[in-house]
């Protein structure tokens, strides 16, 4: 196995090209576990730990660019207040070890379907920054899942950032685990709202192939919300959303969960994400 | 090489709590557990399992693995050198793999290379064809349907124990009766999930021998398994321990030392063998999962008046400790409770599930769910509190179990419980997140959370039983080094993470009135400790290192001249007036005093075949727990907010370590209650990680209130009783019984999933 590490990003974007087969690595929590179990062994790895383009975030009026190797814990810390959902899923994984090493964008590239970042991205209409010697593209997330543990990165691409909109609305993320800490999602599901556009995202991890939205569910409840009143949910809206949410998903059986606890678990936790994220719209 | 740890400490007797000399380096990453042993020029090992629960072996071709470049030794059956088959009960587990599989992750075959992964692609070489057989793996069915097929030639049964007392069936002692309570109760498979994965190095030495050295719980038992199969006589199977990284039960069977030895042997070099962690999880025996079905019935007024159970203990492909773990469900399977009209039946099975054997609790775990399921049920048919119950039945000093054995040193159950229920409840707290049930998932802001309170008591038996000739060894030696007198402490017991090097060291400045104290490491080189099982340690070894210590201490006294009833106090000679008769360093001089003694306790029998009577066991010793929950019953997530206890110990001999133990133990019953289970599938193991095999974390255990009692037993040395198991018993109870007040559900199974409590099982 070479060990290739690469000091810039223009050198690393040549490293991949020459040799496609090499994987990359930033906080290496996903790589390296799959290489000690002896699940895969790559020809090549392809460290991306030097690159100091990687290493940073900026903002612009609409969106947070967070650069491929920012860890949870700096999102946590440093981007807290604008991207309060993906600070929530942040705080969910793993443990603060993991925390500090383990990134977004490493998140996308191992691309699990129960993956703490993906529902929240999906909520907020996020978008991958890739990146190739042949130039940079805006992957939608909605369109960057393709398979379990697949994504549409060609495979001379590299994960240059994550672009994610700075929502103006109320954001929420929930994970199911059968324990309260260091777990993987049983399911788990993001809701943002789209004051402006008076629209809610969503995003439902771990109950399917990939992550997905429930698309039918965001444009019910987008149109039963009374946004201009901010009066209370309606009756029957919190459940009929939630409802539409599990009916969304395609959940299975498997040690850590039924496919019939993630449809009933996802119903609550839209209903809940909503009454909380309403509730704080209305106190704004 | 890594060398195993001698520590020398100075301060701290008994009683006290001196900080463990392997604490420091365990916390800082220093500590060298076996994984870390090295030596240059060393071979690494490795074990080719059978990929299913039940098949015939056809045919082993081992040639392309021979052929890998690197590749040092592939060895089968054919090359055991002694006895095939080893045993910690009953010799019935082949060395190697001879002609079928019992159960997923049996040795086949083993390799020797120069790098692990040219040792890794060799066992992916290896040709071993099946014929893959159905398995067994109902263990109901395979002990009482006529029609099933066998384990083992003949049959599926290791072990019925019967208790007989009374006679529940007799309509005259049902008519007293007016509650009668029968339900089912199911355990799953619980792991030890300890953290070092199962690992040695194994160094041929020139006389032919062996030099082992391993992480076990039992030096000399591993010994007297691994040198026939060798076919060495026990001398030259040098065994030294190396640092155990946990154990839990899990270590007392052998797992790669018999394999590690026949590499080393056979190429003439040292060998390292690691499992790797999935490869822990069939590398080891497991906890026995039961079913269990138990009658209760009560009087108006809340006595017993009779209990019927019948309890099945699947033991997996083979034996291991199963007919140890039948006779304890059996004979603690009412409880700590009198009971006058019992008929229980234990049964252990083989089926071609995952091998189980000891685990912190050892059968009284699983009668424990069972029975205290039962109390809560029965207390709650009479609308009577769950402690109240308890306390009516209670047993106390004096008290005869159903198996006609008289508790004859203190077991305050009644007091307990009044010291339990007086503890108060935790306050209610503001809201936080972490606090809720799902933490920091964020599943609920208070939503669908509903509080419950639940109790649990348990009674096991401390140290060995039923006969077994169960003591240990010490030796001790008093010297002059460097103008201070120092003493070294040389047992064969197991340090698992205890502390026991701790207390051999309190024990010794203890009885021998000095600071400068060193525990060398534990090895064959001094006799039999016996197991660091059955909370028996700190009673037996303890007991020899005071035995050896005394002995010590009389030789000194007669050297000194002084009166018989002198002792040894700040390194001096001292009357039992207190006059100074003389100095230890003019008495001891250049010489060095020594002394090795045995303890036993005093003997058991074995529990009679037909009725289970007989005074099979040593000690009890008891916990109570009471637990508070908050579930969130949409949800089904459950955060245990408190756990408190009571336990008897005896005599605090360490306090920071007992209280570990507690806490521990306390975990470990919470694990089993809510999280922690092997799941299996037609034999096979579907979470062999710690990804799926989930065990509490630090935001799952709650702070615990603790009231430890000191009612010495008489017979025991400083008065002590074995404290390691008895919180994990009572805690897994008293926490389903919280979340069945919660719920309102009937719960008749751990652990608890979600879908339990929300009615979303898989079809
Ligand atoms: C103990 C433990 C607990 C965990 N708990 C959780 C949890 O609770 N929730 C959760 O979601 N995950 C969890 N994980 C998984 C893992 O930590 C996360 O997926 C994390 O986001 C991976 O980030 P990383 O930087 O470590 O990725 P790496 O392991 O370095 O890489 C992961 C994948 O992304 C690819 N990759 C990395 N960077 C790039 C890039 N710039 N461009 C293209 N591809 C790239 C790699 O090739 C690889 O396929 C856990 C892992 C462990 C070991």
């Amino acid at each position: 196995m070479d060990f290739l590490r690469p000091q810039t990003w223009p050198e690393a974007l040549a490293r991949k090209a020459e040799r496609p087969a090499a994987v990359p690595i930033a906080g290496g929590t996903d790589v390296m576990v799959e290489v000690n179990f002896d699940r895969r062994r790559p020809e090549a790895l392809l460290d991306l730990t030097r690159i100091p383009e990687l290493t940073g975030w900026e903002r612009d009026e609409r969106a947070i660019r967070i650069g491929a190797n920012v860890t949870y814990t700096r999102v946590i810390e440093e981007l807290g207040a604008e991207l309060p959902g993906l600070a929530m899923a942040s705080r969910t994984v793993g443990s603060p070890q993991i925390r500090n090493r383990g990134t977004i964008a490493g998140n996308l590239g191992a691309a699990s379907p129960a993956g703490d970042a993906h529902p929240i991205l999906l909520a907020l209409g996020a978008s991958v920054e890739a990146e190739s010697v042949r130039g940079t593209r805006l992957i939608p997330a909605v369109e960057f899942y393709v398979g379990v543990k697949r994504h549409s990165l060609a495979p001379d691409e590299l994960i240059r950032a994550v672009h994610v909109p700075l929502s103006p609305g109320p954001q929420q993320f929930s994970k199911i685990g059968t324990r309260n800490a260091m777990v993987i999602a049983v399911c788990s599901f993001a809701l943002a709202l789209d004051v402006p556009a008076r629209r809610v995202g969503t995003g439902i991890g771990s109950a399917a192939p990939t992550p997905r939205r429930a698309v039918a569910a965001e444009d019910y409840v987008s149109g039963a919300l009374p946004w201009e009143s901010r009066d209370p949910i309606p009756d029957g809206v919190g459940a009929r959303f939630g409802e539409l949410v599990a009916q969304t998903a395609s959940p299975i059986d498997d040690v850590r969960g039924s496919a019939a606890y993630r449809r009933h678990a996802l119903a609550v936790l839209a209903r809940r994400n909503l009454a909380w994220a309403w509730k704080e719209y209305q106190c704004a | 090489m890594t060398k195993p740890l001698t520590s020398t400490s100075r301060a701290g007797g008994v009683g006290e709590s001196p900080v463990r000399p392997d604490g420091p380096l365990k916390v800082k990453g220093e500590f060298a557990y076996s994984s870390d042993l090295w030596i240059d020029g060393m071979l690494w090992g490795a074990t080719l399992r059978s990929p299913h629960p039940r098949a015939r072996i056809t045919g082993v071709d081992i040639g392309p693995a021979l052929a890998i470049a690197g590749v040092r030794a592939v060895l089968t059956h054919a090359d055991v050198p002694g006895d095939k088959f080893y045993g910690i009960d009953q010799r019935d587990q082949p060395v190697l793999a001879i002609d079928e599989v019992r159960y997923q992750g049996e040795p086949v075959a083993l390799v020797a290379a120069d790098h692990p992964e040219a040792a890794r692609r060799a066992l992916n070489s290896i040709e071993v064809h099946y014929e893959v057989l159905e398995p067994i793996f109902d263990a109901h069915k395979a002990l009482f349907d006529p029609t099933s097929e066998h384990v083992h030639p003949g049959t599926n049964l290791v072990r019925h124990q019967p208790v007989r007392q009374g006679d529940p069936d007799d309509p005259a002692v049902r008519a007293q009766c007016a509650v009668v309570i029968a339900r089912d109760y199911e355990v799953g498979i619980q792991d030890q999930a300890f953290l070092g994965p199962e690992s040695g190095l194994a160094i041929p030495s020139e006389d032919g021998g062996i030099e082992l050295y391993v992480a076990t719980q039992w030096l000399h038992n591993d010994l007297a398994q691994i040198a026939p199969c060798l076919r060495l006589p026990q001398e030259k199977v040098r065994m030294t321990m190396a640092g155990v990284g946990g154990a839990f039960g899990g270590r007392e069977d052998l797992s790669m030392q018999i394999h590690v030895a026949m590499l080393a042997l056979h190429t003439g070099k040292p060998v390292k063998m690691v499992y790797h962690r999935e490869e822990s999880f069939f590398g080891h025996v497991h906890r026995h999962p039961a079913v269990m079905h138990y009658e209760h019935g009560a009087s108006a007024d809340g006595k017993l008046v009779f209990v019927k159970a019948q309890i099945a203990l699947d033991g997996g492909g083979f034996a291991s400790t199963t007919p140890a773990v039948v006779a304890n469900a059996a004979s603690l399977g009412v409880g700590p409770y009198e009971v006058p009209h019992v008929k229980i039946d234990a049964y252990g099975a083989y089926t071609n599930n995952p091998p189980c054997g000891a685990m912190r609790g050892f059968g009284a775990v699983q009668a424990c769910f069972a029975y205290e399921s039962q109390m809560d049920a029965v207390a709650e048919a009479l609308g009577m509190s769950p402690w109240r119950l308890r306390q009516i039945n209670a047993v106390s000093e004096g008290s005869t179990l159903p198996t006609g054995q008289v508790i004859d040193s203190p077991v305050p159950l009644s007091e307990m419980l009044d010291d339990l229920v007086a503890m108060p409840l935790p306050p209610s707290e503001e809201f936080d997140l972490r606090r809720m049930p799902g933490g920091v998932s964020n599943t609920t802001h208070g939503e669908g959370v509903r509080r419950g309170v639940g109790y649990g008591v348990g009674i096991k038996n401390i140290c060995f039983s039923e006969g077994f000739d169960d003591y240990s060894t010490a030796r001790v030696r008093l010297e002059m080094i460097g103008g201070e007198p120092a003493a070294l402490v040389h047992t064969a017991a197991a340090e698992v993470g205890q502390g026991l090097v701790t207390l051999k060291a309190q024990i010794a400045r203890t009885e021998l009135g000095i600071e400068r104290v060193t525990i060398a490491p534990a090895d064959s080189r001094v006799g039999n400790a016996g197991s660091s099982s059955a909370s028996r340690q700190s009673y037996m070894t303890g007991g020899a290192v005071k035995e050896a210590c005394a002995a010590v201490r009389q030789r000194v006294i007669e050297l000194a001249g002084a009166p018989a009833d002198a002792q040894l106090v700040g390194g001096k000679v001292v009357t039992a007036l207190g006059e100074v008769v003389a100095q230890l360093a003019d008495v001891l001089g250049d010489t060095a005093i020594e002394e090795t003694r045995e303890y036993r306790h005093r003997p058991t029998e074995r529990m009679n075949p037909l009725t289970g009577q007989g005074n099979s066991h040593v000690q009890f010793a008891l916990c109570v727990h009471r637990a508070v929950v908050d579930v969130d019953v949409e949800l089904g997530l459950v955060r245990v907010v408190e756990l408190a206890a009571v336990q008897d110990v005896g005599k605090i001999m360490n306090l920071l370590s007992l209280e570990g133990q507690i806490h521990g133990g306390t975990a470990q019953g919470l694990g089993l209650a809510v999280m922690e289970e092997i799941q299996v599938a037609n034999g096979k193991v579907l979470n062999p990680s710690f990804t799926d095999y989930l065990i509490p974390t630090i935001l799952d255990m709650p702070p615990m209130r603790l009231k430890i009692l000191e009612n010495a037993d008489p017979h025991a040395p400083y008065g002590l009783r074995g404290a390691g198991e008895p919180p994990t018993l009572s805690s897994t109870p008293a926490i389903v019984a919280a979340i069945r007040q919660a719920t309102g559900l009937a719960l008749k199974r751990v652990p608890i999933r979600p879908e339990h409590l929300t009615g979303t099982l898989a079809s």
